[in-house]
């Protein structure tokens, strides 16, 4: 652990630069204090122009696998959404609109990494071995779905708002404790700022210069409250530089930009430099969850605007414009992944049998003896119903 | 009405009449509430009164705490009661201590308002049913209604109250069933339980969404085994209405309580204690509890096995029916 800077380092010092009024006395006065300089990224805009100077070296394969999941995490988005109206699934939090959000940041990630998603995150968990119908079975009131995939090291999905980031801060301050070679990446919503554990997280995360990147996906809307209603200021990235964290504010919707910032992170983290924060400024396209209904807070004018920067069709455009994409490619991954989606739900429908038997087995690793007790009692109970 | 439009018109009476009321919380204005309980209040009270929070619940809490403190009644919603815990400190050290700590001069006139409970086959912390937390905070009162009618009449109770209020709604009964509500202001007063069923064989006592299986439970007793249940609807869960419990266990001598909580120091261990301090004498055989589990509340495929059920009340009752002392 870094020692925590001392007294002198705190007191106001003279010789801090760019002063807007001229100190009377030294160390007195008023004087400027630099918090540095929020950067705004982006690399590939809307129309499919691409930056060429801070365009990122990635090898065609991996830019098709990119584009491939993105793709994927679409189809089954939207498969999902019909699985619920047809009964078949709970209610659900599309992410429509996201997918460079998504992929971008976890792309640089590596297997040795950790993960510690909020819950409109499918798209990041696909990408690191979660599968489709693993994500169907958690989606459909399956326990067993939260099972997390052998190999893989994430944590389950929060669907507490802003919950799940202190402890991605632990684990991050366990790997510095251990002297590990790996970093946490989490992400939020732009709600999830709002809690106050958010503030406890950066602030420990800072202290402790913990190998954590916060990715906070600021998708315009937290259930019916714009961002604008959310915080005093829709900068989000703002935030950091308070913590002595530094920020960065990305178009969430361009994979590329994603990529990069997410890197240049995973880089700082990895290196002792500690955490960063990254405001990826993105659209949820769709509902907030399948029983919201957008209409009461927002305009088909705003949801048109943001259609026309669909990150999918942005991404297919540069890889297009590269020739490492041609229309035939794109109606055939297209095709691809409808099957693969498919299989999944056969798959899902094959495995979606509640296991009611199970829901003391995991409460403690010895069931001490009331439970035990009442254990006996709900399958006895169980029995007499005569469910399996 | 539906116990969302009676709890709605409960709110709208009390703005209309007292311009101290407001109500906070996530969505409450232009969304009307994701369950649509505070729907067209903004529309009619303004922004100032109807206020759309950031996603905060110890900020809505403590914040109301605070607009207590400087005279308004305020009702916070928060949007489910699994997200009450993140205003946890908020209620205990603030909303619950106000009046004591200041020897009265803050006394905290607020309600909170919060869906609670299973059922309605949602994700995880959105079925919990978390009273007893509560209802072992002193200085909090906790109530919770088990139909529109009563909803409405508790909420203006809840709202008129000078202390501070747990308002736990049962969101399985949100649009279960209607039932007339007066237009006119009704209340019940807080700390009172209600009869609502008369019997001398047995009582059963239970609140919230689970009357349900409880009478449905007392009719089939009646129908199928010629068993009397007196039903006790506590409807105050803090302060407790010892009087009306002993009263009728005193009288019946067997007791059955279900609650959907966890059974550990739930609420139905609280209310055995109190009918053996001050009934003991009177029963004639040991009172059964039927409440949930002690475990997380099951994912919502396997909810239904963890409520309790009249099925499984009815086989408590005959239980204690044959107990032989
Ligand atoms: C602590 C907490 N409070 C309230 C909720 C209910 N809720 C679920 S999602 C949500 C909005 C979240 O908005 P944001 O953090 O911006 O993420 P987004 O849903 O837009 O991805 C709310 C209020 C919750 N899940 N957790």
């Amino acid at each position: 652990m870094p020692a925590i800077s001392g007294d002198e380092d705190r007191a106001m010092t003279a010789d801090r630069p760019a002063a807007t009024i001229a100190p009377r006395k030294k160390g007195m006065g008023r004087k400027r204090i630099d918090l540095g300089e929020l950067e705004d990224v982006q690399i590939l805009n809307e129309h499919g122009v691409v930056d060429e100077a801070s365009e990122p070296t990635i090898d065609g394969t991996d830019l098709f696998r990119i584009y491939r999941t993105m793709v994927l995490t679409r189809a089954v988005d939207r498969r999902m959404v019909n699985m619920q109206r047809q009964g078949e699934m709970g209610t659900f939090a599309p992410g429509e609109g996201q997918e460079a959000t998504q992929i971008g940041q976890i792309f640089p990630v590596t297997d040795k990494d950790w993960f510690s998603p909020s819950y409109r995150s499918f798209g990041a968990q696909l990408w690191r071995g979660w599968t489709i119908e693993g994500l169907l079975l958690l989606w459909g009131g399956y326990f067993e779905g939260f099972e997390v995939p052998a190999g893989v090291n994430d944590l389950p999905f929060s669907i507490v708002v802003g919950s799940h980031i202190l402890p991605a801060v632990g684990v991050a301050m366990g790997i510095r404790m251990r002297g590990d070679d790996a970093i946490v990446l989490t992400n939020f919503g732009d709600g999830a700022l709002s809690q106050g554990v958010v503030s406890e997280a950066f602030n420990f995360a800072a202290v402790y210069k913990a190998p954590i990147v916060f990715v906070c996906e600021n998708n315009g809307y937290a259930i019916s409250t714009p961002i604008e209603h959310q915080a005093g200021t829709i900068e989000l990235a703002r935030r950091g530089p308070g913590f002595g964290i530094p920020s960065v504010r990305v178009d969430g919707n361009d994979v590329l930009a994603m990529i990069v910032t997410t890197r240049a992170a995973l880089e700082r983290a990895r290196s002792g430099g500690g955490p960063s924060l990254i405001e990826a400024v993105t659209y949820r396209m769709s509902a907030h969850t399948t029983a919201d209904d957008p209409k009461v807070y927002r305009s088909e004018e705003e949801v048109a605007k943001w259609r026309a920067r669909c990150p999918i069709a942005r991404f297919e455009k540069y890889l297009l414009n590269k020739g490492l994409l041609d229309h035939k490619t794109i109606d055939r991954i297209g095709k691809e992944c409808e099957q693969e989606v498919r299989a999944a739900r056969e798959r899902f429908r094959k495995r979606a049998k509640a296991r009611p038997r199970e829901v003391f087995d995991f409460m403690f690793q010895k069931l001490p003896a009331e439970l035990e007790a009442q254990k006996r009692e709900y399958l006895a109970r169980l029995d007499r119903k005569g469910v399996e | 009405m539906n116990m969302v439009e009676a709890l709605n018109h409960a709110l709208d009476k009390n703005m209309a009449s007292d311009d101290r009321v407001c109500v906070l919380g996530q969505d409450v204005g232009v969304d009307g509430g994701v369950f649509r309980v505070t729907k067209g209040l903004l529309q009619k009270y303004g922004k100032d009164r109807v206020i759309d929070t950031p996603l905060a619940e110890a900020g809505i809490i403590g914040t109301a705490v605070g607009m207590a403190i400087y005279g308004l009644r305020p009702v916070a919603e928060i949007q489910f009661s699994g997200f009450t815990m993140q205003a946890f400190d908020q209620i205990e050290q603030n909303m619950a201590r106000f009046r004591n700590r200041t020897r009265n001069r803050y006394p905290i006139p607020m309600v909170m308002r919060t869906p609670y409970g299973g059922g309605i086959r949602a994700v995880e912390h959105h079925s919990e049913s978390r009273e007893a937390y509560w209802a072992h905070t002193p200085g909090l009162k906790v109530v919770a209604p088990s139909g529109p009618r009563n909803a409405c009449a508790l909420l203006h109770a809840a709202i008129a109250d000078p202390d501070p209020v747990i308002f736990y709604e049962p969101k399985a009964l949100y649009r279960a069933f209607r039932e007339e509500v007066p237009d006119e202001p009704e209340t019940i007063a807080l700390g009172k339980a209600a009869v609502v069923r008369e019997g001398t064989d047995i009582t059963l006592v239970s609140y919230g969404a689970m009357m349900r299986p409880t009478l449905d439970a007392a009719d089939d007793l009646k129908d199928l085994y010629k068993i009397g249940a007196e039903v006790i609807d506590l409807l105050s869960i803090s302060p407790l209405d010892t009087e009306t419990l002993v009263d009728s266990v005193s009288a019946t001598g067997r007791c059955v309580v279900v609650h959907e909580g966890p059974r550990t120091c739930g609420i139905a261990a609280e209310i055995i204690a109190r009918i053996n301090e001050h009934a003991f004498e009177h029963l004639l055989a040991p009172i059964k509890r039927i409440t949930g589990y002690d475990i997380h509340f099951p994912y919502f495929q396997c909810e239904e096995h963890y409520l309790p059920d009249a099925e499984t009340i009815i086989e408590a009752v005959r239980e204690t029916m044959q107990y032989d002392q």
